[in-house]
């Protein structure tokens, strides 16, 4: 068949034949690419193990729902709907991008099976892809340099703005689209002239527009702009190719493994070495981590695969009440130090310390490990294990916070973060009415249920009431259950995520052998930390639930029996806590719980619920820590429940509690606004047998 | 720097209710928890410091029996480079002097440049540094809060004085200092910490090994003892405002105008 | 007793401390017969001012008058002491930072019994002294004997000992400059170099006439503000115990104590404070004190005109609403 015009493989340009150029800029461009990567993957290789090879029809699956199905995207919808629109177009150019090198090398190329209807079929879809990719790329300019939505900003502690890394980018896709408009619209409008069949070209694509824009261009302007575009289409690609590993367009060859490769086990947290046993702990040099090379290389891929998107900080809820933490930041201040550490040329920057350059105390102490940022971030990015191994890091060179230091010590020698003593553990149950009692499972008491009370509902005064209304509200539910009592120990759920593991671990076995003596069959906590911890952190103990799980299992078969709520004209809303909406995904218990009171009227605060619930403050020792910040984040909470229109705020966990009651008090809402624990809520609602 | 930090292991008063025993021969010890003296704490974080900036080493203290030992470990987890226990029974019952004259042989085993102690402890005495530097005829500055090295022969200390001043003072080697809580910001000993140095051989000084004649020291040395703890009969005190939040408001309300409390 | 009972005395600007009469008390509780001497030291007309003072108090007032006292350095007096003081006599010294500096070693040099931070004499036996200490932070009492037979040192904690007031004594001034200086000025291994102020801050409490006064019942620094709110709303400065220093939450000048300032004001609420003596210390000149706690053991209480066994969290904001109330 006549070609329309001279193709790339077997022009002549001042009397040198093009292929060349077709095989030397895939050449040079492959090999910059590999070196590139090569460097890239050194830190890796050498960095401690972190398996994640296990589960892979798990894993497949994960990678087809959040990384091809890009099934985050959405929660922020005008960039999410744009950047599908690029990955897919990404996705089905693929091809047509891999043909056109070879199309320079041989004419009129085509991939094995696309000379038939399919290779047709290829051909529209590519052809609207590039228009809808170039539609894209222009929305998403356009929110780049005139909307400039706050979460790309750039705090000037950081640094200088990331725009033009972004405009840079956009201006090579719009690039490589529309050189594939030109190129292959030129031979079309060629065609059309010679009255030869022309390629198939979707009707009102841009490579269609273009080829009927140049419908009566001269022919030799026409060849000019096919062998232009080709070559111009080559150069930007392979420059995009080894641009992409130099900044945050790494996530573009980094995405589909990083979601592969994503975390499995919500609410864990990764031992302090993979591979290490508990036992052997006390073999290792040194714990966490204290300089760059001691991440793990998923931690590392993780920071290559970080887009900038700034969706993580948008939720964090430390960065809003203006903490110096800001998770994307750390994921970009640790990606660029491992680029200046290795640099592409000459010698890496001298060798600065990584904590207290880098990375800040203030910015680690700073993180509640609600698990806002993990949520967000549509490439699976894991933050919380990463800042629990720095503070492992910082605990193993004594560098703690004074006000973290005192109820540290009180853990290690009181089993509490108050240093009251481990006898009165048990005092609360003192308050509670004839009918209810408290046994406490040692020596011959035994129960079926273990109530794990933790060491806030035991000792602080406001929470103790939790306490006592669990206990009113189990004997009630007809549930035979007792407490450890002086036995316990605090679960140690902050104790680990804050960096002290060998005192968590002691905290873990103690209370281990304390429940398994017991022989319950089950374990009932009123305290989503505590929930957490026996959950995860623990091994080898009865299942357990939490109470919300437990009570609305004693509501439908009328076990437990509700009268209609005490004030009808109250609002409600119900403030999902981290360690039971996020990190468990438990939603829905305690909403049926709550609902299940006749004629409550209750409110949902609309834009932070559920998975995008904002954290009270943190628990644990966070409760301890005096943070730089210029607003608390339960007062910002309060303000959410205020502006929905709520009376009353229905928390599930003590700690949220604590957080609440202390904001509502702080933002002079006390006599608008009351904070009641779900278990409270439901003690004041029970019929009991007259 | 040579520096030795004295020691002691007391109960740990956030941490504890302290209460006087049944008899009043001494306070209520079983569900007591003990730690190193809040006050040695910031001594040996000081000498740890000083001894990162300038060479040498640090050599922890403490005048005791066994259980009095787990302070010199964790001390030495936090970074001390010795420990020592002073054990005798001869020593039981001393009193300031006491310990002082124990410690003051300690030192004369070895070349020091500095003495440090906290400036107090659970029983608020703050006499063993002043006192050991006297026998040992060496200066002595109490409750400093800052030192600052100008060469192996002198440094420069401030004191906390009363209104929040600082007295500055400039001192020779060596010398005494007992110092003052909020001088530094001790770092934290973990249990992996403690784990580490669980196996360490901590000498024992006994009497002998001191050359001490035990009717200086001890019980018999003594020349103040301690007969017994009670608990003061607490005289009448404040009036309790009774009544209602309200009513007390309101009487509160009343006794600040005719006080001159509002302005 | 035989022994002479000696007072150290501290002064300053030429007059003075307030510990000068309690130690007249503490010798008084000592020994009811004792004539007890003043031991002063310091330079030019404020010693002399003071000596004058001291006369109508103590039966005689030694003094020790050298230039190189213009500002009394511990270690300088220590061995100054020791040439003019017998060797069995009794020394009084208040328990404050002078007093802890020069104590302990003056003991030693004197090869006297030591007594620190003495609360109370419940007499003398057989050459041994009764005395009341306080241990645990005040938590705890203790009666301790002490063999005075060969001498003693013992520190009195100020405030203890209620100032004698009596002026009944007509004493004289005991040169005893020479005496001391005999074997040149000693001491030379610790030199006193100059006093560093504390920051003033905006505000100077040791002025203000009523204060309210925050500690750790606040819990937390951003609970300050309902303090601050209350302090508004009374026409009142807010002033703080030591931890709340410590925790870096208000400046050094706005705390009351020993360590801290001193203030005088007419009506003083203290409000989740504790008590300590340390704290306690700091307030002089009888104040109208009115306390808030929400533990009603509180040390506080027994200094306390008023007291209100209440958490400050909760009850601070409705006090300060009342008062704004009644303001209109």
């Amino acid at each position: 068949m006549e070609a329309a015009l001279i193709s790339p493989a077997k022009a002549t340009v001042l009397g040198i034949p093009t292929v060349i150029f077709s095989l030397l800029i895939p050449l040079v461009g492959i090999g910059i690419f590999t070196y590139i990567i090569a460097l890239r993957l050194k830190p890796l290789v050498k960095a401690s193990s972190d398996p994640r090879l296990d589960r892979l029809p798990t894993r497949f699956l994960k990678m087809l729902k959040y990384a091809v199905g890009q099934y985050r995207h959405p929660r922020y919808k005008d960039a999410g709907i744009i950047h599908i629109l690029l990955f897919a177009g990404f996705m089905i150019l693929a091809l047509r991008s891999i043909t056109l090198v070879l199309l320079g090398i041989s004419e009129g190329y085509l991939l094995p099976g696309m000379d038939g209807i399919l290779g047709d079929i290829y051909a529209i879809l590519k052809d609207y892809a590039g228009t809808f990719v170039l539609g894209a790329c222009l929305a998403a300019m356009y929110r780049r340099i005139i909307i400039k939505p706050e979460r790309y900003a750039v705090p000037a502690k950081y640094g200088k703005d990331h725009t033009w890394e972004a405009v840079l980018v956009l201006m090579l896709i719009m690039g490589l689209v529309t050189c594939d408009m030109v190129f292959e619209g030129s031979l079309g409008a060629a065609q059309i002239q010679k009255g030869l069949p022309p390629e198939v070209m979707a009707p009102m694509s841009g490579t269609w527009l273009a080829a009927h824009t140049l419908r009566f261009a001269p022919m030799d302007l026409l060849q000019t702009l096919h062998l232009g575009a080709y070559f111009s289409h080559e150069l930007i690609f392979f420059f995009f190719l080894c641009f992409l590993p130099l900044g945050k367009h790494f996530h573009v060859i980094t995405s589909l493994p990083n979601v592969f490769l994503m975390k499995l086990d919500k609410g864990t947290i990764k031992p302090v070495q993979w591979g290490v046993d508990d036992d052997q702990l006390d073999e290792l040099e040194s714990f966490g981590v204290k300089k760059f090379e001691d991440f793990t290389w998923k931690h590392m891929l993780d920071f290559y695969s970080c887009a900038d998107c700034g969706r993580c900080s948008d939720n964090c809820p430390a960065n809003a009440v203006g903490r110096p933490l800001s998770p994307r930041f750390i994921s970009i201040k640790c990606r660029d130090y491992s680029f200046k550490s290795y640099p592409l040329k000459g010698k890496p920057v001298d060798g600065q310390p990584f904590i207290g350059n880098v990375l800040e105390e203030d910015e680690i102490w700073s993180c509640t490990t609600c698990g806002a940022c993990e949520e967000e971030c549509p490439l699976l990015i894991e933050y919380i294990d990463k800042i629990v191994d720095v503070r492992r890091g910082l605990v193993d060179d004594g560098m703690v916070p004074q006000s973290l230091q005192k109820p540290l010590n009180a853990l290690e020698k009181r089993g509490n973060p108050y240093g009251k003593m481990e006898k009165k553990r048990a005092d609360w149950t003192q308050d509670l009415p004839e009918d209810v009692t408290v046994k406490i499972l040692e020596k011959k008491e035994t129960a079926n249920t273990l109530y794990f009370v933790d060491s806030i509902t035991s000792y602080d005064d406001r929470i103790q009431e939790i306490g006592r209304a669990t206990a009113r509200v189990l004997t009630a539910a007809g549930i035979d259950f007792g407490i450890l009592g002086p036995a316990e120990r605090d679960s140690g759920h902050e104790v680990r995520r804050f960096g002290e593991e060998m005192l968590f671990q002691e905290l873990r076995d103690r209370n281990t052998d304390a429940i398994v003596n017991t022989g319950v069959d089950h374990i009932v906590t009123a305290d989503p930390h505590t929930f957490n911890a026996l959950k995860h952190d623990y091994r080898d103990i009865p299942p357990v639930t939490h109470i919300s799980q437990t009570l609305i299992e004693c509501i439908q078969p009328g076990k437990l029996r509700l009268k209609p709520v005490e004030d009808p004209n109250k609002i409600y809303t119900y403030h999902d806590p981290c360690y039971l909406g996020r990190h468990n995904n438990i939603y829905d218990d305690p909403r049926s719980l709550i609902d299940a009171i006749p004629g409550i009227h209750r409110v949902e605060m609309a834009a932070n619920c559920r998975d995008r619930s904002f954290c009270c403050g943190g628990g644990g020792l966070m409760l301890f820590y005096e943070p730089i910040e210029e607003k608390r984040m339960g007062q910002v909470r309060v303000e959410m429940a205020k502006a929905a229109g709520a009376d009353v705020i229905v928390t599930a966990c003590p700690f949220c509690m604590v957080n609440i009651e202390d904001a509502i008090k702080t933002s002079g809402l006390e006599g608008e606004m009351v904070a009641m624990d779900l278990v409270e809520l439901i003690d004041r609602h029970m019929i009991t047998e007259a | 720097m040579e520096i030795l930090v004295c020691i002691k292991r007391a109960p740990d008063t956030s941490e504890n209710e302290i209460e006087v025993n049944r008899d009043g021969t001494d306070i209520e010890r079983d569900d007591l928890v003990y730690s190193v003296n809040e006050w040695d704490n910031y001594a040996v974080e000081e000498a740890i410091q000083i001894r990162d900036k300038v060479g040498g080493s640090v050599t922890v203290v403490t005048v005791g029996d066994d259980e009095d030992e787990e302070v010199v470990r964790r001390e030495m987890a936090m970074g001390a480079d010795h420990g020592l226990l002073l054990s005798d029974e001869t020593f039981n019952g001393s009193d300031g002097r006491g310990i002082s004259a124990i410690l003051k042989a300690e030192v004369e085993k070895k070349k020091y440049d500095l003495i440090l102690t906290g400036a107090q402890a659970d029983d608020g005495a703050g006499q063993v540094g002043g006192m050991l530097a006297a026998m040992l005829d060496w200066p002595y500055a109490s409750l400093v809060n800052l030192i600052e090295l100008i060469d192996d022969k002198k440094i420069k200390v401030g004191r906390e004085i009363a209104g929040g001043n600082q007295e500055m003072n400039e001192i020779d080697l060596p010398c005494v200092l007992s110092i003052q809580t909020g001088i530094n910001e001790p770092r934290y000993v973990g249990i992996r910490g403690i784990r580490k140095v669980a196996s360490l051989e901590i000498p024992v000084h006994s009497a002998g090994d001191l050359g001490i004649a035990p009717e200086s020291v001890g019980e018999t040395g003594a020349r103040t003892k301690r007969i017994d703890y009670f608990v003061p009969e607490l005289g009448e005190g404040a009036e309790i405002l009774e009544g209602s939040t309200e009513e007390i408001i309101d009487k509160l309300f009343e006794l600040l105008k005719t006080k001159g409390g509002l302005k | 007793m035989a022994q002479q009972v000696f007072a150290y005395i501290i002064h300053k600007d030429g007059v003075p401390d307030d510990t000068a009469l309690e130690m007249i008390a503490a010798a008084r509780r000592l020994d009811p017969d004792a004539s007890v001497a003043a031991v002063v030291a310091g330079t030019g007309a404020k010693l002399d001012g003071v000596c004058n003072d001291l006369v109508s108090s103590f039966s005689e007032v030694w003094k020790i008058d050298n230039e190189a006292l213009a500002y009394v350095n511990a270690e300088v007096l220590r061995s100054l002491l020791v040439r003019i003081l017998p060797k069995d006599g009794i020394v009084l010294i208040p328990h404050e930072h002078f007093g802890m500096d020069l104590a302990p070693g003056l003991s030693i040099k004197l090869d006297a019994a030591y007594l620190p931070d003495a609360v109370d004499f419940e007499g003398v036996e057989d050459g041994k002294l009764k005395a009341v200490r306080e241990e645990y932070t005040g938590q705890v009492s203790t009666h301790v004997h002490c063999d005075i037979s060969q001498g003693a040192v013992i520190t009195v904690r100020p405030g203890s000992f209620k100032a004698d007031e009596s002026k009944s004594a007509a004493g004289k001034i005991v040169d005893k400059t020479a005496e001391a200086m005999e074997g040149g000025l000693p001491g030379g291994a610790r030199r006193f170099l100059e006093i560093v102020e504390a920051e003033v801050g905006d505000v100077d409490i040791t002025k203000s006439d009523v204060l309210v006064s925050v500690g750790r019942g606040i819990e937390d620094e951003d609970n300050l503000e309902i303090i601050f709110d209350l302090a508004k709303a009374m026409g009142a400065d807010v002033s703080c115990s030591r931890p709340i220093v410590d925790a870096k939450w208000l400046e050094k000048s706005r705390q009351v104590g020993t360590s801290g300032q001193t203030v005088k004001p007419k009506v003083y609420m203290a409000l989740g404070i504790s008590g300590a003596f340390q704290h306690v210390g700091g307030i002089k000149g009888a104040p109208f004190i009115i306390a808030i706690n929400k533990n009603a053991k509180a040390p506080i209480f027994q200094v306390a005109d008023v007291g209100i066994v209440e958490d400050i969290l909760d009850f601070i904001p409705e006090l300060t609403d009342r008062i704004n109330e009644m303001k209109g």
